[in-house]
């Protein structure tokens, strides 16, 4: 192990002490809907300044790998992502709390989070530099292709219809076109409206599109939200260990993937944890079961995106490069600090890189009975409290999580209307997941799909440029199989035929 | 007796800054409000919190960072005048953005509506390429560029953005033709430069210090050498009359009273006196200007003179 004789200065009570702390405050906001692990991490940052830079990055380290973990609870018992990163999750989590397993749902989340982690940050400690050139070997054609992957998957993650899933995601990729293109400086489809000139946010679209859905049907039905069939006691630990050791390649599959999309920057946590929920189900025995409640479903989205935590910082240390919108504002915070990032960094300023990488490791341990705890409180408090104060307790939350993305009340209004199109498009079987998915990945895949335009231009070979390149084609490749591969199996099993 | 009349003189400034010190003297009595109009980690957020110690420092008052991002800061600087003009708002402005946005389309405010109490640095231009870039100058690099038009190709952060200005700029000097890439913000231009997807950067000097010895800079957009580049000649050494950059400044409401108004730019201008603060800037890459409140009338008809002309040139002004 590389820099081992750091661990003791990772170890000092001190330390342990922030990365309690900050594991805590992480795990609390990123539970908030909308509140995600950057906003987490950019109010917290100004504390860290008076610190030693170790202590400080790993204060912020804990406050990220918790804010991701904590997306987790709302989107498992409120089937709303508490960030982007746990899009994934509600597929088979929410599920899984509406027939009485939220509390076994939470304490998978929150294994899977805790190896996705450490996974992460082995990656992150063992092979950050060959890792960082991966990372380099994406051009603009590759994100674009990535993000062409991504959108191939809505048509396999359609539950019930192949057609309102791509419906979705076209509407999605729609959604995205409004505003100033941040590639091209173009203006579309704001009319007189500036409120739209920086477009549909994301977090807003998220909250209003999950969320919003879910409070209207709390409000029209007379049933309790969730139904409690057992005695809560323990956190069902062992229950879930025994699931999870049962799935212990899933497990690292998932935190392979996440780690490897993580270290992508630009790409981030919701792609990382949907890639491998659609790995995850497609060498699953049984894929029918993703989607009603599947614990691999889980155990493969959290595992992956707290390992995208480590990932996402070998680019940010070796390169200066964030991996995630998070590391941006950790590498500002660096900045600030005097430490400069580089190829250089792990040699020149050893000490505080290893404390940093090992003081990672010990708040992601940490993460394990924090979270079971919290997330116990959690899990006891959605489910008992009244439904009269549950409804306005979230909507205030929808509110404040959306006013929080840009201080600015016009997020709130998007989140309302894209909330009431969400609840009727929900009312026609179209659910929100490939809205939002179109969204976040259109405008990956459209800068992408310009600047490579642009630079094959250059080159004098426009087309070619998106087909020549090696990982161009191993991705397309992938996708095609992606594609293709209910049919395979449908053929192969000659059952009825696949419902996908 | 000319000595006699200057001591009149500064005797007579020292008395009007004494009274305009005491008509401001509680400021700042409580936290100032200072908003950022993009997203934390950006170039605005880390000179921000560079200075955000120094206000505590000096006036035994903290500030608030907020950060209102959106439509490349439209979001924030069309609502800043709506805010209270008491000097506890300030918010950070940009040139060429305050100057070109409301030039390529109605943004809800217009430059004149912003008002900037001082300006205290500016990131200039730079074109970047990697350490083992056959270009080892600027003069290869234009050779180069001259050999096959159109073939290099630069990325730089966003559209109509001071990188691409400049990168129409220098084309126009130098008389060559290049393409350029608009990145989203100036961390995806560097993951395509390091990852040699583009043959260079149009970027900012900050990207020259902070990706450190994986680059090379080979010409920076500044009168004089940057302290922390020192082997990066300036374009003007180069032959190229190319000075320019994105210019960060504070701004207040339009409705503060002009003796608040001085009161912010005082405070600022002493802030970007400090030496050490002046050394964790220029360590970064910024280079520092002071442009108060007395010299901001001339030096913004001077840049929007100078961008509208440019706005016209690209054609990208409102039809």
């Amino acid at each position: 192990m590389p820099g081992i004789e750091f661990l003791l200065a990772a170890l000092t009570p001190y330390n342990i002490m922030l990365a309690v702390a900050g594991v805590v405050a992480g795990t609390m906001i990123g539970a908030l809907p909308g509140l995600t692990a950057t906003m987490a991490i950019a109010v917290l940052i100004p504390f860290t300044f008076g610190m030693p830079p170790a202590s400080g990055l790993i204060a912020l380290g804990a406050i990220y790998t918790g804010a991701i973990y904590g997306g987790a609870y709302s989107a498992i018992l409120l089937n709303t992502p508490g960030t982007p990163s746990a899009i994934a999750t509600t597929f088979d989590g929410y599920p899984m709390a509406k027939r009485g397993d939220g509390d076994l749902a939470v304490t998978l989340a929150c294994i899977a989070s805790v190896m996705g982690g450490l996974v992460g940050a082995a990656f992150l400690l063992m092979l950050a530099p060959p890792l960082a050139r991966f990372a380099l070997a994406f051009g603009p054609v590759e994100y674009f292709w990535l993000a062409v992957f991504g959108l191939s998957l809505i048509a396999s993650l359609s539950e019930g219809s192949l057609l309102k899933g791509l419906i979705g995601g076209a509407a999605g990729l729609l959604l995205g076109t409004v505003g100033l293109a941040e590639v091209g400086g173009d203006i579309r489809y704001v009319g007189d409206f500036n409120a739209l000139l920086g477009g549909f946010d994301v977090i807003a679209a998220l909250i209003g599109l999950y969320c919003v859905p879910v409070l209207i049907d709390l409000v029209a039905t007379p049933d309790p939200h969730l139904k409690l069939t057992h005695q809560v006691a323990g956190f069902r630990l062992r229950e879930a260990a025994s699931i999870a050791w049962r799935s212990r390649f899933n497990l690292i599959r998932s935190s392979v993937i996440g780690t490897l999309v993580g270290i992508l920057p630009g790409a981030g946590g919701s792609i990382a944890s949907l890639v491998s929920y659609s790995e995850a189900r497609r060498v699953a025995k049984d894929p029918k079961r993703f989607g009603t409640g599947e614990p691999d479903g889980i155990l493969a989205t959290e595992s992956a995106n707290n390992a995208t935590v480590g990932g996402g910082f070998i680019p940010t240390l070796v390169l200066g490069i964030p991996g995630t919108p998070a590391d941006a504002v950790i590498l500002g915070a660096l900045l600030v600090q005097g430490i400069r990032t580089g190829p250089t960094l792990f040699l020149q300023q050893g000490q505080i890189v290893y404390t940093f990488i090992y003081g990672l490791f010990i708040a992601t341990v940490l993460m394990l009975p924090i979270g079971l705890v919290i997330g116990r409180y959690a899990f006891k408090s959605i489910v008992s409290i009244p439904k009269a104060m549950l409804v306005p307790s979230v909507a205030m939350l929808t509110i404040l999580g959306s006013y929080a993305v840009n201080n600015n009340v016009e997020q709130v209004q998007q989140m309302v209307m894209i909330g009431i199109f969400g609840w009727i498009a929900a009312r026609f079987g179209f659910t929100a997941s490939p809205i939002v998915l179109g969204l976040i990945l259109g405008t990956i895949a459209e800068s992408g799909f310009v600047q490579g335009y642009l630079i094959g231009n250059a080159r004098g070979q426009p087309i070619s440029e998106f087909f020549t390149r090696p990982i161009s084609i191993g991705i397309i490749a992938f996708t095609l199989l992606g594609l293709a591969y209910p049919l395979i199996t449908a053929r192969k099993h000659k059952r009825s035929p696949s419902n996908e | 007796m000319k000595r006699f009349y200057k001591s009149i003189a500064a005797g007579l400034i020292g008395a009007t800054a004494i009274a305009a010190g005491i008509a401001v003297a509680a400021y700042p009595e409580k936290t100032i409000n200072y908003i950022i109009a993009f997203g934390p980690g950006g170039e605005s957020d880390i000179s921000a919190r560079l200075q955000e110690p120094y206000f505590k420092k000096l006036t035994g008052q903290p500030v608030a960072i907020q950060y209102k991002a959106g439509a490349g800061g439209a979001a924030a600087w069309s609502q800043i005048n709506s805010t209270p003009g008491d000097g506890y708002t300030i918010i950070g402005t940009n040139i060429p953005h305050i100057i070109l946005q409301p030039l390529q389309k109605d943004v809800g405010y217009k430059t004149a509506d912003i008002a900037t109490v001082y300006w205290f640095h500016y990131t200039p231009d730079a074109i970047i390429v990697t350490a083992d870039s056959p270009y080892k100058t600027l003069d290869d690099l234009v050779a180069a560029a001259k050999k096959s038009p159109g073939a290099l190709t630069f990325s730089g952060s966003g559209t109509n953005s001071a990188n691409h200005l400049a990168q129409q700029r220098f084309g126009k000097l130098a008389g060559i033709k290049t393409t350029y890439i608009p990145a989203k913000g100036t961390g995806a231009s560097n993951a395509a430069l390091l990852g040699k997807h583009v043959s260079g950067a149009f970027s900012y000097s900050t990207v020259g210090t902070q990706l450190g010895t994986q680059v090379r800079c080979l010409a920076i957009a500044l009168e004089k050498r940057h302290p922390a580049l020192p082997d990066c000649p300036t374009f003007k050494e180069k032959g190229y009359n190319l000075v320019s950059g994105a210019y960060r400044g504070i701004g207040v409401p339009n409705t503060t009273p002009k003796a608040t108004q001085q009161a912010v730019s005082d405070l600022i201008g002493k802030i970007n006196h400090d030496p050490a603060f002046i050394k964790a800037m220029e360590d970064k890459g910024f280079a520092m200007v002071d442009i108060g409140l007395a010299d901001m009338p001339a030096f913004m008809a001077e840049k929007q003179k100078e961008y509208e002309e440019l706005a016209r040139d690209m054609g990208i002004t409102k039809k």
